[in-house]
């Protein structure tokens, strides 16, 4: 198919970028070429992550593109990458959303431009190699590695209590994550081996799944995150600046969704098995309570941040499940949350670059001046809501169709979560965008540029798109899908 | 006869010993630039050791068997102190002279102190021990108080004494009961002496551990770690780097070869101690950094939090064990030195650097130097991708082999804590924003500039190819 090491270089062109970027000194007049270096970096790894999709096989379930070096001589150690049906979107997420996020950071970001270009570069290497990654170490390595430009975003970009936040962060993911390099640990010493291939394959003694699953949840439920687990998420959402939050919102939340995919379902079935009324007990009062707590926020970064966390209840649903509706639903809703929270993000980053304040009462009438900018809210809060037609619409509809299978008493609970979604979404546009201006400073207010249009309308389009022709996505995913369902069907019923 | 007389002169130790007598004479007789004169020689010195011990072989030290040892593991610590002298002796040298401290003893002070730390790493017997041990204090005794017109340096170089010679009765009093129950100094005497018994009788276990005490004194563990801050806070800088780097390394060893030699067969009866030792050091050195505003005194609580972490390797006393604390060590001498080669450039006001709130405003200024000091202390915070987290991965693998879960997990929630205090370092560089800029400078010699680029190379760098070193350290025997 390819013959060179395609993965690889799509994990490092950000590294290599970043590393031009070093060299870069700045000052006024070079600033300007820091952002071009980075923005190339990443439309060029964008356009690579392209190829992997074209090229993808549908029809083989397990990885392609694998590239498979000794990393330590001593252990089973190796560096192994590749992609298949689950981290292939993934990873075109995390190259399509960078781009745009150092395109939302152009001009708003006016001190030390190198240290924050940087600090996305070498995030989008370790996002992408953490997707990539088909060995639990480089996993690990990767998925800890995150936490350093994260933090620095948050704490020397972000607003005021920016140093709270970005701690608050820091320092409770690690505690997920640390447990977690415990349980990859005690994996290795029981097989010797640290292949996620290998390990979908191995049964471990039932008491032994049951601590390795817990140690895993505690890294994922904080990092997806889950009710109650979820309290630094809006504080690191409203304190990172617009692209922090951007990528926090679409990729990094995707973590742990991923890992339970990948981890909980495929390497731990009976575990699983035994915890599923945990997870839904906890997605369901997330779901519920979280949008109840949207519902009465007056800081619109704040409002998005816990409706994530409500959209990610749907998502630990639709993984739980366990069946093939359930995960395709989940890996649905995660791909287009990651588009719709992104865009809803940039979205206020636009009002709030031109204002300064996300206070919902501030504004109020903005659709007499800005009716460009209303229209494309309008397109990403619908798709927030889950309106047919939009991306949100798939994932919810699978999810739902999905726990019809498992429980009416999860769906009901769902379907009411996604109701309440539509109120605070709709709430939230009423009076942000709707109404004549009441607010005498937001008379002279302008409507997007044309950067915004660029960075704005390719998400518009793909939220679209992935409404009306979900199989384009669903695909390529659905034999790796089956893959995982197969494997724990097969585990449980022994 | 003859033959074996040239063979004793390239014995590394007795070459050290020699070479520092004629360090001294030669600080002597010289007029100018006694202290940079000596120092460079004392370096090129302890190169040579290094080579010697690299080429040394068994059959040298037949002659002193029943005192001292001879194994790759034993080489391996001996080759690790020597390069952390000579690190630290390097990234010293113009702190020395900027605070117009040059008596050219004090190269000659760390010479001997290293080669105390040679002996002690070798030593097989109670008593060579024990001498090799005083060797190493007595001149790190007089290195803490050797800025005499300075009340905080004497008073560190006391309480160093007083408290160094206590653990030093407490030590000897441990070596007593073991030999007055064994019968015994040597350490083969002694394992040989035990195999017979299933039990250890109550007169042997009292001299364990009067012994352990006496050695978590000397590599600074909880409960036995009070002196540490204080010492650290009170001696200069550059003596401080030393006291950070190198003395630990060969504490170290010497608490892994006293366990898992004389007493491997009781794993019982001292991994208890060391056990306790370990999580008391892990938890106390995180919790208690935080309050720190003195750098120094955060380095010392950082340096036995270490100790905790080497300690579970103890406590596994499997291979693995073995291979992580060298792992461990190497990381940690490599992290100190590159912490240290930093602090002893940096001016504040004329003055080096003493408080972490100076640090305020560095990346504006310095940007390249408070990237690295992020680099080091994320390092040492244990996050991947640099050395650090490589060492307390190692650790934790030999932990897990034995089934010491619980052990495992305490770990890695002090890393966690101790995550914080490392943070809050990058967070008065970066995010705090300072007022007055420009006040920072960072001065630094070629020499040292060598060292911290290698050392910051070896941290950042490990990931790619760490093979090249843990070959080394797998085949590691104690």
């Amino acid at each position: 198919m390819i013959d060179w090491p395609l993965v690889s270089v799509i994990i490092f062109l950000p590294l290599i970028g970043a590393l031009i970027i070093l060299f870069i000194k700045e000052d006024e007049l070079t600033s300007i070429n820091i952002k071009w270096a980075a923005l190339l970096a990443t439309l060029g790894t964008f356009i690579l992550s392209l190829i992997l999709w074209l090229q993808f096989d549908y029809s083989n379930p397990s990885y392609q593109y694998e590239e498979k070096f000794r990393w330590f001589d001593d252990f089973n150690f190796f560096y192994h990458v590749g992609v298949d049906g689950i981290s292939l979107f993934m990873i075109l997420l995390s190259t399509f959303l960078t781009p745009l996020c150092i395109l939302a950071s152009w001009n708003n970001i006016k001190k030390r431009v190198k240290e924050y270009m940087l600090s996305f570069l070498f995030l989008e290497t370790v996002m992408i190699g953490m997707f990539a990654s088909i060995d639990i170490l480089l996993f690990y390595i990767f998925f800890e590695a995150v936490l350093i430009p994260m933090y620095l975003i948050i704490g020397i970009w972000g607003g005021n209590r920016r140093i709270y936040a970005s701690f608050k962060f820091f320092l409770y993911t690690l505690l997920g994550s640390v447990l977690m390099l415990i349980a990859i640990i005690v994996m290795y010493r029981n097989t010797s081996s640290m292949s996620i291939e290998f390990l979908q394959g191995n049964y471990f003694s039932y008491n032994t799944q049951l601590f390795l699953w817990l140690a895993f949840f505690a890294s994922f439920a904080v990092k997806i995150p889950m009710w109650p687990f979820h309290t630094w998420l809006p504080d690191a959402h409203v304190e990172a600046p617009t692209a922090g939050s951007v990528i926090l919102a679409g990729v990094l939340l995707k973590m742990g969704g991923y890992g339970f995919i990948r981890f909980s379902l495929g390497m731990l079935p009976e575990a699983t098995e035994f915890f599923i009324p945990l997870i839904m007990t906890l997605s369901i009062v997330a779901i519920v309570y979280t949008s109840l707590v949207a519902l009465a926020q007056t800081d619109i970064k704040k409002l998005i941040a816990y409706s994530s966390v409500a959209h990610m209840g749907i998502v630990t649903i639709g993984i739980f499940l366990v069946n093939q509706q359930g995960l395709e639903g989940a890996m649905m809703q995660m791909i287009s949350h990651g588009l719709v929270s992104a865009a809803l993000f940039l979205c206020v980053g636009v009002i709030y670059d031109r204002m300064h304040t996300r206070e919902i009462e501030f504004y109020g009438g903005l659709v007499q001046r800005m009716p460009l900018y209303a229209t494309v809210f309008m397109i990403f809060m619908l798709g927030s809501v889950g309106l047919p037609g939009t991306s949100g619409f798939i994932g919810e509809f699978l999810v739902i169709v999905g726990a019809f299978k498992f429980s009416s008493y999860v769906v009901i609970c769902a379907a009411f979560g996604i109701i309440l979604s539509a109120v605070y979404m709709l709430y939230l546009y009423k009076r942000i965008i709707f109404g004549t201006i009441t607010n005498n400073k937001l008379t002279d207010i302008l409507d997007i540029n044309t950067r915004e249009k660029i960075i704005l309308i390719p998400l518009a389009i793909s939220v679209i798109l992935l409404g009306i022709f979900p199989n384009l996505f669903l695909d390529p995913m659905r034999l790796s899908l089956e893959l995982i369902i197969t494997n724990y069907e097969i585990a449980n019923a022994k | 006869m003859l033959n074996n007389i040239y063979n004793i002169f390239f014995i590394p130790e007795i070459f050290l010993a020699c070479s520092s007598f004629v360090c001294l004479l030669f600080g002597l007789f010289l007029k100018k630039n006694a202290f940079r004169q000596t120092s460079n020689l004392a370096v090129f010195v302890l190169l040579i050791t290094i080579l010697l011990v690299y080429y040394d072989s068994e059959s040298n030290f037949a002659n002193y068997k029943s005192l001292f040892s001879h194994s790759s593991f034993i080489n391996f610590f001996k080759i690790l102190a020597l390069l952390g002298s000579i690190a630290s002796i390097i990234i010293s040298k113009d702190y020395f002279l900027g605070i117009k401290l040059k008596n050219f003893e004090i190269p000659i002070l760390f010479l001997f102190s290293t080669l105390g730390m040679m002996l002690m790493i070798a030593s097989n017997n109670l008593m060579s021990m024990y001498l090799a041990i005083e060797l190493q204090s007595l001149s790190l005794y007089v290195a803490a108080a050797i800025k005499r017109d300075s009340i905080s340096s004497a008073e560190s170089g006391v309480k160093y004494f007083i408290l160094g010679a206590l653990s030093s009765g407490i030590l000897l009093y441990g070596f007593s009961l073991i030999y007055g129950f064994t019968g015994s100094m040597n350490f083969d005497d002694i394992s040989f002496y035990l195999s017979k018994f299933d039990n250890l009788n109550l007169g042997i276990i009292f001299g364990l551990v009067f012994v352990m005490v006496g050695l978590a004194f000397k590599v600074s563990a909880v409960p036995f770690h009070m002196w540490t801050p204080d010492v650290y806070e009170g001696a200069p800088n550059s003596i401080t780097g030393f006291f950070a780097i190198v003395p630990k390394i060969a504490a170290v060893a010497l608490i892994y070869r006293f366990c898992l030699v004389p007493f491997e067969n009781f794993y019982l009866e001292w991994s208890q101690i060391i056990l306790f030792l370990s999580i008391a050091s892990m938890f106390l050195g995180a919790v208690a950094a935080i309050a720190q505003s003195n750098i120094k005194r955060l380095l010392a609580y950082s340096s036995i939090g270490h100790i905790g972490y080497i300690l579970i390797a103890l406590v596994a006393a499997n291979d693995d064990g073995i291979k992580a604390a060298s792992i461990y060590m190497f990381s940690y001498m490599i992290m100190n030195v590159a912490i240290f080669a930093i602090l002893l450039s940096l001016k504040v006001k004329n003055e080096y650097l003493i408080y972490i709130s100076d640090l305020k405003g560095l990346s504006k200024s310095n940007p390249i130097v408070s990237l690295s000091i992020s680099i080091i202390m994320l390092s040492m915070a244990g996050i991947p991708p640099f050395i650090g987290f490589f060492g307390k991965f190692y650790v934790f693998i030999a932990a897990i082999e034995q089934e010491l879960y619980v052990l495992s997990v305490l770990g890695v929630l002090a890393s966690v804590i101790s995550a914080f205090y490392y943070l809050r370092i990058i967070k008065i560089m970066y995010f705090d924003e300072s007022k007055s800029e420009g006040i920072i400078n960072f001065q630094i010699s070629f020499q040292s500039k060598i060292i911290l680029s290698l050392s910051l190379f070896v941290i950042i760098c490990f990931i790619f190819y760490p093979s090249l070193f843990i070959n080394i350290s797998a085949s590691l025997t104690i």
